[in-house]
């Protein structure tokens, strides 16, 4: 991390950023000069007639605007398939209570919370989980979408043996992504809890092995430092860090979510076939193409070949399309078309002069100031459909809903954006 | 589950299709064009306005909003909190007294100025136009984050779009985003459906939301569907047997041609679908290989039962 800041703007919205360059100027002051210098608090100040202090709410609101404006930049996530194999060290290390109640319990906890901000992040990824125990690796699951599967199979699976070996590890892993198209970035995740590794062979060559294969491999030690992940990480241009307690572990882990942006370049970008099925009637009844069973009730008809499956995102078992939700795809599309800024109608007085004024917010009719009026802070305008704004509202739309409730509720504006 | 104060006590906000070309094309051909079985426009605005009646007297505290969704424009019709009407909708401000009649009133008359204007406006344009949902759902939207936002206890919010006309394929993308938004702020998307066909974008915000979604068989029925379905409040629906959803379309609509697929070329990069093969992406500008353009292919499968 070269850039720790101590503004109160969550990191981890940076990860999609392809502007970290931007900051940089930054870097070289210290962290409390910046927080003073961005937020002048001094100017939120002001003296009323009976020489009190009170606090500028339109200055405070500026301030927070140009604090969130600072922060946007071009979106466009880049290389978001992926396909992880998180490799869990279920070996007797992984027994051991000095974290409660077991390391092995907190990993899973953390896995867990892991395997759904991975697919939530990710949404057309795949990931599977390996446990090493008793010197050799167990495939848990196979690469799939789906991250209930990783979950259940996880949670029943929750015994620590014998030995870790990360080259058997690491062999069954590279197995399975040298398989995968072009297109999808490999990547291993190494969660390990003991202070060696028992190989069958030269685990120097299987590092080789991973880094000619493109795998960035990346581990998040419980122990102490070992030279071979830390190799491993080196030479395959992942992460290596090591925990210090339970909430630095889950930390540690979860860094991993968002797609790493120096892999991006590496990916190949291609048009990849998908069909976006259509949820069954909760009370039909159909075999599904996956179980090979009678089922009840939700499920999904493949567009192309109309078998039923029962979870999304998955491969059609008859006619292998790729088969999507297409919500979850969706779920990223403000990124790229992002409501432009709305700016500040300054001067009240003078804008009053030229149109009069909205009274009240289009989006949720709350008071807009107005000269001479009581209600304080700024008033905000929509660039494109020039309606008029509250503070709150500019904010919910830029940070949450991404529409313009006046543009879209615009005929004319949207039949422009249709074309 | 824990019971608190506050958890039969709704914040409804109703947004009311007044598309002319939905409308009247109904009128024109005596309700067997567009499905809506008989139900004309007075009749299906005062089906509403009885509902909006319902839903104030079944708790004191309850609250309403209605939002007026036309083809070229959307406006707040009316607040059941605002003290003198809605501002720029020229409601005066005298008939803020809260009884029945003034109640009814003070809608019928915003109603009827937004109708004009939009016959004004349908006027300059014939071709078919969709109704603005996207946008209406945006100001709902906007509206459920002030009252979240106001002061504790906050009621439970939910969203009930009556609609007849069709979706409109180029508001994919924004009202996929306001359904998002609805499903982070905890916000429950109800819909009942009065035009011929079903609503794909109605369908998956109340599966992604948890509302309910219904298609009435016999729509000039309508308040008896509106009492006896949506009138629930959320904190009560645990405890009743309502409509089971018959089915979500989860189909997209391409970027290219705002065509509605349900299979379709997805970018690697940037997610954007569209119809057919290019060889760039229009989205992000990425250039695409043809070679990799199938299906994944090589993987194993996963096993049965696994
Ligand atoms: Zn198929
Ligand atoms: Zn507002
Ligand atoms: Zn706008
Ligand atoms: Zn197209
Ligand atoms: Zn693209």
């Amino acid at each position: 991390m070269m850039d720790m800041d101590e503004r109160e703007v969550p990191l981890q919205l940076d990860f999609e950023d392809d502007g970290v360059e931007e900051d940089e100027p930054m870097a070289d002051r210290g962290a409390f000069e910046r927080q003073y210098a961005d937020e002048r608090s001094w100017e939120e100040l002001q003296e009323d007639e009976s020489g009190m202090l009170r606090v500028d709410v339109a200055q405070q609101q500026r301030q927070h605007r140009k604090r969130m404006s600072a922060m946007a930049g071009p979106r466009i996530q880049r290389g978001i398939i992926r396909y992880l194999f998180v490799l869990l060290d279920f070996s007797r290390a992984a027994a051991e209570m000095d974290l409660r109640p077991s390391r092995m319990g907190i990993v899973v906890d953390c896995v867990e919370a892991f395997v759904r901000e991975f697919f939530d992040q990710n949404p057309l990824s795949h990931l599977g989980v390996i446990l090493l125990k008793d010197g050799i690796a167990h495939q848990l699951t196979d690469l799939s979408g789906s991250p209930e599967t990783h979950i259940r199979a996880l949670r029943s699976n929750m015994e620590s043996t014998g030995d870790a070996s990360i080259q058997n590890g690491l062999d069954l892993a590279r197995g399975y992504l040298t398989q995968i198209p072009s297109y999808g970035h490999r990547e291993v995740l190494l969660v390990y809890s003991a202070l060696s590794t028992i190989d069958p062979g030269d685990v120097m060559e299987t590092v080789q092995e991973c880094k000619k294969a493109n795998i960035r491999c990346s581990v998040v030690g419980l122990s102490a430092e070992i030279y071979i992940c830390k190799l491993l990480c080196e030479q395959t241009g992942g992460m290596y860090s090591v925990a210090t307690n339970e909430g630095h572990l889950k930390e540690l882990i979860m860094e991993h979510a968002p797609p790493p942006a120096a892999q991006a370049e590496m990916s190949v970008a291609s048009l990849v076939r998908m069909g976006f099925p259509q949820r069954g009637a909760e009370d039909a009844v159909a075999l599904c193409a996956c179980h090979r069973e009678v089922k009840m009730g939700g499920g999904y008809t493949c567009p192309r070949c109309k078998a039923r499956v029962c979870e999304l995102p998955t491969q059609c078992h008859i006619c292998g399309l790729t088969l999507v939700s297409s919500p979850h795809l969706a779920r990223s599309y403000h990124h790229l078309f992002p409501v432009s800024p709305f700016e500040e109608v300054e001067n009240l007085a003078s804008a009053n002069g030229r149109q009069s004024l909205s009274k009240s917010c289009y989006g949720c009719l709350q008071e807009l100031p107005t000269p001479g009026g009581k209600v304080k802070g700024v008033r905000l305008e929509c660039p494109r459909c020039r309606q008029h704004f509250c503070f709150d509202c500019d904010n919910y739309i830029h940070e949450s809903l991404h529409n313009c409730p006046g543009c879209e509720s615009n005929s004319v504006i949207l039949s422009q954006l249709s074309q | 589950m824990a019971r608190n104060p506050t958890d039969d006590v709704s914040q409804v906000v109703l947004l009311l299709d007044v598309n002319p070309f939905f409308w009247g094309a109904e009128a024109a051909s005596g309700g067997r064009s567009n499905g809506s079985g008989g139900l004309a426009f007075d009749q299906y605005f005062q089906h509403a306005l009885m509902f909006v009646n319902g839903i104030l007297l079944l708790n004191h505290t309850n609250r309403i909003v209605i939002i007026a969704t036309g083809s070229s424009t959307c406006a707040f019709l009316y607040d059941s909190t605002a003290t003198d009407g809605i501002n720029g909708s020229s409601v005066t401000s005298k008939a803020n007294k809260k009884t029945q009649v003034s109640r009814t009133e003070l809608i019928t008359k915003s109603m009827q100025e937004f109708v004009s204007k939009e016959e004004e406006a349908s006027k300059e344009s014939s071709q078919i136009q969709y109704s603005n949902i996207s946008g209406s759902l945006s100001m709902a939207l906007c509206y459920i984050q002030r009252v979240l936002r106001g002061p504790l206890p906050h009621p439970q919010a939910r969203i009930l779009c009556l609609q007849g006309s069709p979706d409109a394929p180029y508001q994919y993308i924004s009202v996929m985003n306001s359904i998002f938004s609805a499903q982070r702020n905890g916000v429950v998307i109800d819909a009942c459906v009065v035009g011929s066909q079903h609503s794909a974008f109605l369908q998956q915000a109340t599966h992604i939301t948890g509302g309910i979604y219904m298609k009435p068989p016999q729509p000039d029925g309508l308040f008896e569907y509106l009492m006896m379905v949506f009138t629930t409040d959320l904190f009560s629906r645990q405890f009743l047997q309502l409509p089971r959803p018959v089915g979500v379309d989860f189909r997209a609509s391409c970027f290219c041609h705002k065509k509605t697929i349900d299979m379709g070329f997805v970018c690697s990069v940037c997610l954007s679908i569209f119809c057919k093969h290019h060889q760039t992406c229009s989205t992000c500008g990425a250039t695409f290989s043809r070679s990799n353009s199938t299906t994944v292919t090589g993987m194993k499968r996963k096993a049965p039962g696994s």
